[in-house]
């Protein structure tokens, strides 16, 4: 994914929920949901069922 | 003398007071003359509750003269990381935007029941802002300092609460783990930590990070005082939405019992990588000591931390989001940055992230059948110095922050109990994880109760003060 796709997602992102980002921010924020999405995916990529409930109110 | 033979044990304590060798008040001011004269150096506390601990502690002196039983830990000084309710105190949480709340109006549930054992309350402790930290830095009110070398980091996110005990100011302390926050601190400042099953022990009146991953719990320098507070402050509380029903399961009494019936073993895999050799090293000497050969392969625990990662970020911006768009200038920079981008995490992403906990927590229970321990390393890593930005770990080199979390991180990520147990290498220590089933506290203290009589763990005194 292209930095400028990132840097305009994070915009439009920042827009939607009204979350001021300075341009001195934009680095480490795009840094960091770089490192983010990496992790997601790595969950993301892995088969689940179905039917899998998610552990939203977990009891162990 | 030294620093830490000037502390004795919260056990100690408690007998010493009940019968009468010592007063509450005597206890008391020694542990604030400690705090005075060596806090300096230490930065673990952000409030000290000189006047609420001597008024406390006068009541129980009063109570034990007039023959009543004022609890297991009578006596017994102890100070919580500062995202605990402290009445007449403002929960800063680590953070700056919060000292503009309200101050407390109540005590945390788990403060009221360790003072209803007896014990008292001397001050709130340093914290990385928000818990949002494995570091135990905080650039408002200073970084905790480790009390083996006060260069280093305590580890974070309840910084102060490793530094203060670890620096045997307080036999007890209060923290928080949603992704390592006690074992880490444990870890790097040579100290005993118990993160107990997620629901096990109540969080009312405490500042979240994270709730589905949020867990309170005790540290200690000895195992029977980690289990002494444990056993204080279980059971329900309708004020905790999480906190189990289940009633009452007491460890101190079972500490001695024989373990060489459990079946242990090591965590294989993700919990055999990314070691600098002193966590290598630890962890065989833990397994030496108990006769452990068997491996056990975790799977997916990678993912296990990724997912964990997800659910942070997000969850923490979720909590956050308000105060992100009216004072992001009063954030830490890095912490403030983390937060936004976990805002901007797909929904679906999330989603998958708890479908993944929920098959793991299955892979988990099944290993459970046939063990009833996992031995892992705690952190990577001795602590690091303060500041320190890389390390170079298999030749690769890494940031340190995210990656000191790496080991604790697939275990709170599904609730597991937790004992970080103390090896005290020189010239640092370093932990290591005993990993029991659900609600299976006992265990995990049972065994680590047996390595400390065996010698091969033990909180060593502060090398630094």
């Amino acid at each position: 994914m292209s930095a400028e796709l990132i840097d305009d997602y994070i915009a439009s992102v920042a827009a939607l929920l009204g979350l001021p980002i300075e341009d001195a921010w934009k680095p480490a924020v795009r840094a960091n949901l770089e490192v983010s999405l990496r992790m997601a995916r790595l969950v993301e990529e892995f088969p689940l069922p179905d039917e899998t409930e998610p552990a939203g109110v977990f009891i162990a | 003398m030294t620093a830490a033979s000037a502390t004795p044990s919260a056990s100690e304590i408690a007998k010493a007071v009940t019968s009468g060798k010592l007063t509450a008040l005597e206890v008391t001011e020694t542990a604030l003359a400690r705090i005075e004269r060596y806090d300096g150096i230490l930065n673990s506390f952000t409030d000290v509750t000189a006047e609420r601990a001597r008024t406390r502690a006068r009541e129980i002196d009063s109570a034990i003269a007039a023959g009543r039983n004022v609890g297991p830990l009578a006596g017994v000084p102890f100070a919580v990381k500062n995202l605990f309710d402290v009445k007449g105190l403002t929960t800063r949480a680590g953070s700056r935007i919060n000292r503009d709340l309200p101050k407390a109006t109540r005590d945390a549930t788990l403060i009221e029941r360790l003072e209803a054992a007896g014990a008292v309350l001397v001050g709130a402790l340093n914290m990385g802002e928000y818990a949002y930290d494995f570091t135990g830095e905080n650039v408002h009110d200073g970084p905790s300092r480790n009390p083996h070398d006060p260069s280093r980091m305590t580890g974070g996110s309840s910084g102060g609460s490793g530094s203060a005990v670890g620096g045997a100011l307080v036999p007890i302390a209060l923290g928080s783990d949603t992704n390592g926050s006690i074992r880490v601190p444990s870890s790097f400042c040579g100290i005993f930590g118990l993160k107990p099953t997620y629901g096990r022990l109540s969080r009312a009146r405490s500042f979240p990070f994270v709730a589905s991953l949020d867990h309170l719990g005790p540290f200690a320098r000895s195992v029977r005082d980690l289990a002494l507070a444990y056993d204080a402050m279980q059971g329900p509380d309708a004020d905790d939405a999480a906190c189990t029903t289940r009633a009452v399961e007491p460890a101190a009494p079972r500490l001695a019992q024989n373990i060489g019936s459990l079946r242990i073993a090591l965590a294989g895999g993700w919990f055999q990588k990314n070691l600098f050799p002193e966590a290598a090293e630890a962890v065989a000497h833990v397994a030496k000591a108990l006769g452990v050969t068997k491996v056990v392969d975790v799977p997916e625990a990678e993912r296990a931390r990724a997912a964990a990662f997800v659910i942070t970020t997000t969850e923490g911006a979720s909590l956050h989001l308000d105060r992100l768009r009216k004072r992001p200038n009063d954030f830490e920079p890095a912490i403030r940055d983390r937060l936004i981008s976990g805002a901007m995490i797909p929904a679906p992403l999330v989603d998958r992230a708890q479908k993944f906990r929920r098959w793991y927590r299955a892979q988990l229970l099944e290993i459970f059948r046939s063990v009833d321990l996992l031995i892992a390393p705690a952190t990577p890593c001795v602590a690091p110095k303060l500041g320190q930005v890389n390390f170079v770990l298999d030749g690769v080199e890494m940031p340190v922050r995210p990656n000191i979390g790496v080991h604790t991180q697939p275990i709170s990520f599904i609730g597991l109990p937790v004992v970080a147990v103390p090896v005290p290498l020189e010239p640092m220590p370093i932990g290591v994880q005993l990993i029991a089933p659900p609600w299976r506290e006992d265990i995990a203290l049972r065994v680590a109760y047996t390595l400390e009589r065996m010698g091969a763990v033990s909180a060593p005194p502060p090398r630094g003060l």
